[in-house]
């Protein structure tokens, strides 16, 4: 569904991502983890197409980002870093803004938007512009916008940061509704959520994948079989940690 | 070729749309169409003496065209770029599977159709004149379409520089700059600076391609093809470095 190939990215002088590589079936939740400045964000952007890759590929759905770029941006959704939103629409006109960016058939925009906003669960600030509402919101809002075209693929980077316990299990859930029939990507620092949302950790350091595995097989690695210290362990922070 | 071109205009319409809503749902529009409205006549009539020409045309209020422009039109088109990137929406748009000269000129358009309104507004000084004196009402109309493409030319660079960077501000001050060279390029001291920087044969060229050279022509009253290809042209290209700077952000 999803296979990213080697991809590298520089910026100036500084490298960022140096060869990652890794594929998700329909059905997985992968979660992206690592320290901040690992590369997660910027091998998010380049799978989003919004970032174009020194070397390598991403097929999404057999469609590649660099010769079929549209074609592979029609089948992913993407929730930007931060969930930058626009401030002065109302969640129908935003959603009714990219229902017309994607070209979705005219006849089809309606039912879509009316179900995104029951999955989301926004329908009770529909009226008010995205500029007034709450971080939660906001968020779901960004959300309902990546699976507004319910597309096979999506990128979601930090969905959860910054929300509080109750918002988090909603969008949690909302993750879980979906899981079963797409390919998911998610990136967080939020390490205790892994377990309970993803089936897969990749974790990504200065800009390559140190560790591929289930979170549980992750946790094993480390002497008191916690995330937290595998995390650590693996990234080179224990020093640190402890000082 | 012509689903060519309709992927890489792609986003038009969806751009358009959302564009000019948000001009006009926030005071944005309001504001600009009332304070250029109010400079226009303010000029017309305070600074050109509209009545005490005793002449029944437009001349003096086309005269500041340029001018208002010059200022105005750099402020309505800041936004466009340079707050996408201040508010990140620039990622998810270039997420979307969209052409990025349908985006360009679907910004581009909208701000655009708000100039076209505020000159819209302007009409009953077209009817006051003729209800003065007898006008070359055909000169006036060639004036007011000229006009409208040389907005579109301002508006251009004020889009293109606004992709250039992060800031509204900066991105309004080299426009209102860039747009100055151009509009006061026939004169003597945009001219002489000209000439030492670049020498004589440049400067020639520069001043040709003076806005208010241009726009004197039309208000002639003959439709030169030369003058609405000019304005056109010059506003593709400015599209055309707008597309290229707004896609540097793909690079990283």
């Amino acid at each position: 569904m999803l296979d990213v190939r080697s991809l590298e990215k520089a910026y100036g002088s500084k490298q960022a991502v140096r060869g990652i590589s890794f594929a998700v079936e329909k059905g997985t939740v992968l979660g992206f983890l690592g320290p901040n400045g690992a590369g997660k964000s910027t091998t998010m952007r380049m799978i989003a197409g919004v970032l174009e890759p020194d070397v390598g590929d991403v097929l999404i759905d057999g469609k590649s980002i660099v010769s079929d770029r549209r074609g592979a941006q029609a089948a992913l959704g993407y929730l930007p870093e931060g969930a930058p939103l626009y401030n002065d629409m109302t969640p129908p006109e935003f959603l009714a803004f990219l229902a017309s960016a994607r070209q979705m058939p005219k006849g089809q925009r309606k039912d879509a938007i009316e179900r995104t906003i029951a999955d989301a669960r926004i329908s009770g600030v529909l009226g008010q512009r995205i500029g007034a509402l709450s971080k939660g919101y906001r968020r779901r809002v960004g959300l309902a916008g990546a699976i507004l075209h319910d597309p096979p693929v999506l990128v979601l980077d930090e969905p959860t940061d910054g929300l509080d316990p109750n918002q988090k299990r909603a969008v949690r859930a909302l993750i879980a509704r979906m899981a079963p029939t797409k390919a998911i990507i998610i990136s967080t620092h939020t390490l205790t959520e892994v377990p309970a949302m993803c089936h897969r950790a990749v974790l990504v350091d200065r800009g390559r994948i140190i560790a591929d595995d289930t979170p549980e097989g992750l946790a094993r690695r480390s002497d008191d079989g916690t995330l937290e210290s595998a995390f650590a362990r693996l990234t080179d922070q224990v020093e640190e940690a402890t000082l | 070729m012509i689903s060519a071109i309709r992927q890489h205009m792609s986003g038009f319409t969806a751009t358009y749309r959302r564009e000019l809503n948000a001009y006009f749902a926030t005071p944005m529009a309001y504001v600009f169409l009332a304070v250029f409205l109010l400079a226009l006549g303010l000029f017309t009539w305070e600074a050109a003496r509209f009545f005490d020409s005793g002449v029944a045309d437009l001349q003096p209020f086309f005269a500041w065209h340029p001018w208002l422009y010059m200022i105005f039109l750099p402020a309505l088109a800041m936004r466009l770029w340079a707050d996408e990137r201040a508010a990140g929406t620039d990622e998810l748009l270039l997420s979307l599977p969209l052409g990025l000269p349908g985006l360009v000129l679907g910004k581009l358009c909208a701000a655009w159709t708000v100039a076209g309104t505020g000159l819209v507004l302007t009409l009953p000084m077209w009817i006051s004149v003729n209800y003065l004196g007898n006008p070359d009402n055909a000169a006036i109309a060639l004036t007011y379409f000229v006009s409208l493409l040389m907005a579109g030319a301002y508006l251009s660079i004020g889009a293109a520089v606004s992709a250039l960077t992060g800031s509204q501000v900066t991105a309004f001050v080299i426009s209102v700059v860039i747009a100055f060279v151009f509009t006061a390029a026939g004169w003597p001291l945009v001219l002489s600076t000209v000439q030492t920087l670049f020498g004589t044969g440049f400067a020639d060229l520069i001043a040709r391609f003076s806005f208010i050279t241009q726009f004197e022509s039309a208000q002639r009253g003959v439709l030169e093809l030369r003058v609405v290809a000019y304005f056109l042209g010059f506003t593709a290209t400015f599209a055309f470095l707008n597309c290229l700077w707004a896609s540097r952000r793909r690079l990283g």
